[in-house]
């Protein structure tokens, strides 16, 4: 802050603040940008000392790298049934390297779409999931009173009932398409996000620095906003990452069950089709193997990632190494 | 409490915590039953909340179904308009909605949990029948896969960093990715059907073969265990094992270990009496909290290997779909965590004397 640029820069009597654009020095926005690159640089440099994490990030990236040029790869047609190429249920060949299914389709063109779906339902889900969690873990840390109890006490119910009878439940009432897959996985599967936020939020509202912004004059929205939200983030976010891989499952076995989206290819809804396909008594095992494997390297990837940025944020965890 | 302070004159004070005179003795004791006996109703009350909870749930989610229930149970043949309204009337479906509400309420209460559609038999009946088979598969898996999470959790945090520690752990969270539906499939292939040279070891399904009585009967159950058992201990053992050894990791620095080893305790026994009993107290409350998770491993491994068990019926019930069944199968598949999770708040004071005061 010198003389010189405050004359030049504000004429005005009131001499301006720190943090004001000038030449020399970085303005609050420029300021905020660095301190943000900076702790995604510290974050990525302990990250990196994870080895299962990196690993598990790697194996995520070539998936979706998989899952999003599936239409250059192996092309629209791959799902048709009406002109399948090959004959049903042929074993692994050269033209097919995973075999066919029962209607002649290439496996390896399936489970490339099927990579969608699972991804796509996984992500979706869980941002659903965690959404709802921290919110209701966030109001129910800040207003305190009756509103918190009963908040809780829903949460509790919701933390004893076994969450796939209920998704399976409410995937049986609801039409069959991917938005109740992800409805049915979103809202079963919140409740340990909102213990967390609340424990955190609750955590961060003992602070003086809440005092502060309450006597300024913030009100319910502001604090719970832009203080205590960017607090409890790094934790909401390892646990979307967490229940990214619970969702995959999820939807599997939704899949596998026969609740899946009907017109979609799924991982779990390929396994049903095996399944019924006879390909368990037949002992076809390379129709059922490669869907299996995908879905569990996908869950391992995001639980890896999740716990290794579980332990980079919050180091009294990091027991995972 | 201040006039307690003062000696009491009457016995009827006796009762009050912290009075002197006879029942001084009896004081901190008294205070601590009269605590846990609070304790155990809160739970209980909560519990029966929850219970409650549940059958309201059960009825009004199954209610939410698009389509007339009925037409489920005639299975699209032409049936006359009479035909439809007696079988409204067979299952109460011509009643108003809090009518049949208050119904359900009061026969749930003593039991009658509606009749099936498609077996045409009353739901508790066919729960009853499948209820032992389910038990048996369950309380095997069970108990072996706690043992087998402990043991193997406090070894991998006891020696952590090793390279057993990292190949247990990383074995755990790799079965526990698994869709326990799929590791059952490729059982049944490799040890059932059989691959190339391997023989079908076990059988592919059901729980017995028929025409066999007395020991010859129970091996033959055994055999049918062992393939559903092995699935359900291998996705579920690493949970345990995870919070076993993260347990077992958070007592490792504490002072009274560092006092045990300079008594001169031998590395085993301080493991076995000083650290384990501590950790045990988070992972008993954690097993029991994730026994939702088995609920639903047990609904796919019946399921996959046709065990006549509870899980084996929900899949039969949703391909209907029979909505008694499945609302019934909800409400037992929901009391079952809540009673198991009733049991370890209760239990737990017993382990650890600070909860519950």
């Amino acid at each position: 802050m010198t003389a010189e640029t405050e004359t030049t820069t504000t004429p005005g009597p009131h001499a301006p603040g720190p943090g004001t654009p000038g030449r020399g020095t970085p303005g609050p926005r420029t300021l905020t940008w660095q301190r943000r690159r900076a702790s995604a640089a510290r974050f990525w440099k302990q990250y990196r000392t994870h080895r299962a994490g990196v690993f598990g990030l790697a194996a995520l990236v070539l998936c979706a790298l998989v899952a999003l040029t599936a239409p250059l790869t192996v092309g629209v047609d791959a799902r048709s049934v009406t002109d399948a190429p090959g004959g049903p249920l042929e074993s692994p060949s050269a033209r097919f390297p995973l075999g066919t299914d029962q209607f002649g389709r290439s496996l390896l063109g399936l489970m490339v779409w099927g990579a969608r779906v699972s991804l796509l339902v996984g992500l979706l889900a869980a941002v659903l999931s965690v959404a709802i969690g921290a919110f209701i873990g966030i109001t129910a840390g800040h207003f305190r009173g009756w509103y918190a109890t009963v908040m809780m006490r829903i949460t509790d119910w919701f933390l004893v009932m076994p969450t796939l009878v209920l998704a399976i439940a409410l995937a049986t009432v609801m039409s069959r398409s991917l938005g109740t897959i992800v409805v049915a996985i979103g809202v079963t599967t919140w409740p340990t996000t909102a213990r967390l936020v609340r424990a955190q939020t609750l955590a961060v509202e003992s602070r003086p620095y809440i005092e502060r912004a309450k006597a300024l004059g913030g009100g319910h929205w502001h604090v719970m906003s832009r203080h205590v939200l960017p607090n409890v983030m790094p934790l909401v976010l390892a646990q979307t990452t967490l229940i990214i891989s619970t969702a995959i499952l999820a939807e599997a076995t939704l899949a596998f069950l026969g609740l899946g989206d009907p017109t979609g290819v799924s991982w779990g809804g390929l396994l049903q089709d095996a399944r019924e396909a006879g390909a368990v008594s037949s002992g076809d095992w390379w129709y059922l193997v490669p869907p299996g494997i995908a879905i569990a390297v996908v869950a391992l990837a995001f639980t890896l990632c999740g716990r290794a940025v579980e332990s980079v944020l919050n180091p009294r965890l990091g027991v995972s190494r | 409490m201040t006039a307690e302070a003062t000696p009491a004159p009457a016995e009827g004070a006796a009762a009050d915590p912290g009075t002197s005179g006879p029942a001084a003795g009896r004081g901190p004791r008294a205070r601590s039953g009269a605590a846990y006996l609070r304790y155990v109703a809160g739970k209980l009350a909560g519990a029966a909340v929850s219970l409650l909870a549940v059958l309201v749930t059960s009825f009004f989610l199954f209610r939410l179904i698009p389509g007339d229930p009925v037409k489920f149970m005639t299975g699209g043949r032409p049936v006359s308009a009479q035909q439809l309204a007696a079988y409204r009337r067979e299952f109460g479906l011509d009643l108003p909605m809090w009518q049949q509400f208050t119904h359900y309420c009061g026969k749930a209460l003593t039991g009658d949990l509606g009749t099936s559609y498609q077996f045409r038999a009353p739901v508790i009946d066919k729960i009853i029948e499948a209820l032992p088979n389910t038990l048996l598969l369950t309380g095997t898996a069970f108990v072996l896969y706690t043992a087998l999470g402990i043991v193997l959790g406090t070894r991998s945090a006891w020696r952590h960093g090793r390279l057993g520690d990292r190949l247990n752990t990383g074995l755990a969270l790799t079965l526990y990715s698994v869709p326990s539906f799929w590791l059952g499939l490729l059982l049944i292939i490799v040890l059932s059907v059989g691959v190339g040279p391997i023989p079908g070891l076990f059988p592919t399904g059901g729980m017995e073969s028929g025409g066999k009585e007395g020991f010859a009967y129970a091996v033959d159950v055994a055999h049918h265990l062992v393939l559903p058992v092995v699935t359900l201990v291998a996705v579920e053992y690493g949970q345990t094992l995870l919070v076993t050894r993260s347990a077992l990791l958070d007592e490792m620095g504490g002072d009274y270990l560092t006092t045990a080893r300079a008594k001169g305790l031998r590395d085993d026994l301080v493991r076995r009496r000083h650290a384990v009993p501590n950790a045990l107290l988070p992972t008993v409350t954690l097993i029991f909290v994730n026994l939702g998770r088995t609920v639903a491993g047990v609904i796919l491994v019946e399921t996959v290997f046709s065990w006549p068990g509870l899980g084996g019926l929900f899949y039969q019930g949703l391909s209907v779909p029979d909505l008694p069944l499945v609302q019934g199968l909800f409400f037992v598949f929901a009391s079952a965590v809540i009673v198991m999770n009733t049991l370890a708040d209760l239990l737990y004071p017993l382990f650890d004397p600070r909860v519950g005061r």
